[in-house]
């Protein structure tokens, strides 16, 4: 039998607990266990960004990290971006902006978009490039990501269309 | 299935060096290089799963005696953004830039990427510019016991460290730079982000008036550890580099690495990629220091 540890921790707001092997990473915890699909597993070792989630605000590759590690933190996933009116700023910006073809990129990177939004909602082009070299994307090219980011970032900062 | 039978996630560094005391615990931070290593069967899990994230007092840079502490467990991007480290050690800053990714620097510690002990780690060869040392804790006859080792002696092979089974690294610290101290970091990779170094290069020292004195360099990726490149310090130390000494440097740097040919690149051209770098970069440390 594997060993196993009980955790709570915050997830998109809720307190959860869950009871899962101590060599889980967090991306298996999330979609196994409890049920969450939207994180996606693209690598599995860090490359590619599909897993993306906010641990305590920063993003993180949820394939890296261990899920134990999850104890006592403040986990969101792209189930927690969404609003009540539906979808946020930063995921309409990818829908106007056409920022999505297969998709199975874009939790990751609307996770890591989001995070760069609010650590500096002031980024220049090429900071917003920087931000996103951890995400791959295998079928847009990135040039409609980083439009969307902008818009979203122009939004939020009042700025009218972007 | 793994033969763990045990968590832990001490809040002191006694604590810490207790549990692992009977040296059987595999230990971790951020995660990031022993998950894929445990996943992919290159490591096994040991009966312990000792968890140092949540332990107190080792994140975080300070200044005192004229010595720079930085606690192992200060992430990648707590160095670049530590305005400390930014003023005193601006190198270091700069490796911390060029590491893996923004997900993988928020998590990564620079004591988890000195414990790793890869031939290619970024934060390692600014410390070794840097003179750094290493210090130790374990628990032996109910107390605490320290060592401190330099990092360039710190390092056995590929992985392998002088780090014991029972020991927690648990700061790296060095004597705050002169004011006349520069020094620069160069990585080569197929791309800037993600990019495990086909081979990187770092120089330092004390330079006035074209002279650079008390010099450092060292080499990721072209040895089985993390190497000083002593021959080439010992051309550069105390000349006025000028394009002759340049071009000596640049050919000793490129007979005294030892690189291997792997999936990244052969021999040959990391040879020829520390000779052209080395060049490079003392010509940049040199003309952007001075």
């Amino acid at each position: 039998m594997s060993f196993k540890q009980e955790i709570s921790f915050t997830l998109n707001g809720d307190l959860t607990t869950a009871s899962i092997p101590v060599h889980m990473d967090t991306l298996t915890m999330l979609r196994d266990v409890l049920q969450l699909t939207g994180t996606k597993l693209g690598c599995g070792e860090g490359e590619c960004g599909a897993c993306t989630i906010l641990v305590d605000g920063a993003a993180t590759n949820s394939c890296l990290m261990f899920a134990v590690d999850c104890d006592g933190r403040d986990i969101q996933t792209i189930e927690g971006v969404q609003t009540e009116d539906g979808l946020d700023l930063l995921q309409k910006e990818f829908v106007e902006k056409g920022a999505v073809q297969c998709g199975f990129c874009t939790p990751g990177l609307v996770m890591q978009g989001t995070a760069m939004l609010n650590e500096n909602p002031g980024m220049s082009e090429d900071e917003i490039k920087r931000g996103l070299e951890g995400n791959l994307c295998r079928c847009t090219g990135y040039t409609k990501v980083i439009d969307a980011t902008a818009s979203a970032m122009a939004k939020t900062r009042g700025e009218g269309q972007g | 299935m793994t033969s763990i039978e045990a968590y832990a996630a001490p809040e002191t560094v006694e604590d810490a060096a207790k549990l692992a005391a009977d040296g059987t615990a595999t230990i971790f931070a951020g995660g990031t290089d022993l998950m894929p290593q445990t996943k992919a069967g290159a490591k096994v899990f040991s009966q312990t799963l000792l968890n140092l994230r949540r332990v107190e007092g080792m994140r975080g840079a300070i200044e005192e005696r004229g010595e720079i502490r930085i606690g192992a467990l200060t992430t990648v991007t707590d160095v670049l953004k530590n305005e400390l480290l930014r003023a005193a050690a601006p190198v270091l800053c700069d490796a911390a830039d060029k590491f893996a990714s923004g997900q993988i620097r928020n998590s990564a510690t620079i004591g988890g990427n000195i414990c790793n002990a890869s031939p290619a780690a970024d934060m390692i060869i600014p410390l070794l510019l840097l003179g750094a040392e290493v210090e130790l804790v374990s628990w032996v006859d109910d107390e605490a016991n320290w060592r401190l080792i330099p990092l360039k002696n710190f390092f056995k092979g590929p992985g392998q460290s002088k780090l014991r089974k029972n020991e927690i690294l648990k700061a790296v610290k060095f004597r705050t730079p002169q004011t006349d101290f520069v020094a620069g970091f160069v990585k080569f990779g197929t791309r800037p982000a993600l990019d495990i170094s086909v081979v990187s290069v770092g120089i330092g020292g004390q330079l006035n008036s074209g002279v650079l004195t008390n010099a450092r360099v060292a080499f990721g990726a072209v040895a089985p550890v993390p190497m000083r490149g002593l021959e080439t310090e010992a051309v550069i130390e105390g000349k006025k580099i000028d394009d002759k000494i340049i071009k000596a440097a640049a050919s000793k740097a490129a007979a005294e690495v030892a690189p291997i040919d792997d999936v990244r690149a052969s021999a040959w051209y990391r040879r020829e990629l520390i000779q052209t770098l080395t060049g490079r970069l003392l010509r940049d440390v040199v003309q952007t220091g001075d």
